[in-house]
């Protein structure tokens, strides 16, 4: 009884804390819960629709996203130095829908090919020799991939 | 979304890299002359490598990087280098000696060495690079304490010795002992997908050789110009800090200088470069 109270305390105290950053911890697919189909991961990630303002911060953040560094993005010219590893993002929502975006940013080695170079950014499928301060973390939140793919789904020509 | 619809989907991303793609990302076609002597950076790949020709990473640099290499007096490491050779002369140890006590005047005795480590170490059974050799030397010769991992001096007498085989082709003697097996286990670590980041050697170094990943313009990650010079780093950098540099970059432990795993690439990666000129110290990024 007293292990079901403190239990109970801890799920409203992290449902606490994730409501004052912003995100649902609770609701959160796990990461190895995603379901992808050929039409992409159509749920999302969180329940909480993504905020197209934080996504664009996530996305150039060298420590988060950093998707610059591999994608070029008219949107953004003012950030200095756009790599060409992968393709360029104009327009990138005319070329894929939501649920196929999600897919591919949550783990594009599911959403794309098996061959990709991109990491996925919500997945635990990751290399060999981990470094251990990185066991069992994502490089992006559930909450953090639905505002990039919000950001993304903007970008249209 | 129906399988077409993602096909030309697709499609349309790839040419919208085809358009995008900056020209002058392409290595450039420049000759290196260092201190008039021209240096071999385009070479013919040796059989079985994936690429049809090996490429300096000096052809990937901006054009005030590459200046900085074609001169001694301009090249910032040779300050390092100069270092190298003041031990080289230094006694040290208690048999009294210095390298140059056996071996004389480096430019005659260690002429064009270097181009051709790794080799086959029969007493360890294992490859042994100039590093180690240099160990093995203070300790057997010398009676000096082996210098640990990028200290002591270890950096720039390897680019002392280094620098006296400059422009000399690399090539290494896999049929020397074990050395093929060691060759394949470098392989098999080069195509290693490794930590959060999920990336290999070559995802980088070979399936987007020639891109840009931000500011850096990928190159086929030769190491003839070992230790090189790094801007970012104001000094001379070695060939196992910087292999442990980028497998940390990807987010996973990373091996013990000189380890099992790390010789294994070095030799590896050596044989990748195989043909280059040996530009000790190179200047980079």
């Amino acid at each position: 009884m007293r292990w079901a109270k403190l239990l109970a305390t801890m799920a409203v105290a992290s449902a606490f804390a994730g409501a004052s950053c912003g995100i649902s911890v609770a609701a959160d697919v796990a990461p190895g819960d995603v379901q992808f189909t050929d039409d992409g991961v159509a749920v999302s990630l969180t329940g909480v629709a993504g905020n197209p303002e934080e996504g664009a911060s996530v996305f150039k953040d060298r420590k988060l996203g950093n998707c610059l560094a591999c994608h070029a993005n008219s949107a953004m010219s003012k950030e200095l130095f756009h790599g060409d590893v992968g393709p360029a993002l104009d327009g990138v929502a005319d070329r894929w829908d939501v649920a196929q975006l999600r897919a591919i940013v949550t783990d594009s080695k599911k959403g794309l090919s098996e061959d990709t170079v991109m990491p996925g950014f919500y997945s635990l499928n990751v290399g060999a020799h981990l470094d251990e301060k990185f066991a069992g973390k994502t490089i992006l939140s559930a909450q953090q991939v639905e505002d990039v793919v919000a950001y993304l789904a903007t970008l249209k020509e | 979304m129906k399988k077409t619809v993602v096909i030309s989907a697709l499609a349309a991303a790839l040419a919208c890299v085809g358009v995008a793609g900056p020209a002058w990302a392409d290595p450039v076609d420049e000759q290196l002359v260092i201190d008039g002597e021209t240096m071999i950076t385009r070479a013919k790949a040796p059989e079985g490598h994936p690429f049809d020709e090996v490429l300096s990473g000096w052809l990937f640099r901006t054009v005030e990087t590459r200046a900085l290499e074609t001169d001694s007096f301009t090249n910032p490491g040779m300050l390092e280098v100069e270092e190298g050779e003041a031990i080289w002369n230094k006694v040290e140890g208690s048999a009294g000696k210095s390298c140059a006590s056996c071996h004389g005047d480096a430019a005659e005795s260690m002429k064009g060495i270097g181009a051709h480590y790794p080799k086959w170490d029969a007493e360890a059974k294992r490859p042994i690079n100039i590093e180690l050799q240099i160990n093995k030397c203070r300790e057997q010769n010398m009676g000096a304490e082996p210098y640990d991992f990028d200290k002591g001096g270890q950096k720039q007498l390897t680019a002392y010795i280094k620098r006296q085989a400059l422009g000399e082709p690399v090539s290494i003697d896999l049929s020397q002992g074990d050395l093929q097996s060691w060759w394949e286990k470098g392989k098999d670590l080069y195509y290693t997908r490794t930590g959060q980041l999920n990336l290999s050697c070559a995802s980088c170094h070979e399936a987007n050789m020639g891109k840009m990943i931000r500011a850096d313009h990928l190159s086929q990650g030769q190491i003839n110009g070992f230790p090189t010079y790094r801007l970012k780093n104001a000094g001379l950098v070695s060939v196992h800090n910087r292999f442990r540099g980028c497998i940390r970059d990807t987010r996973a432990s990373f091996p013990k200088a000189f380890s099992d795993e790390l010789m294994a690439l070095e030799v590896y990666v050596t044989w990748r470069g195989s043909g280059l000129s040996v530009e000790t110290p190179a200047v980079r990024q």
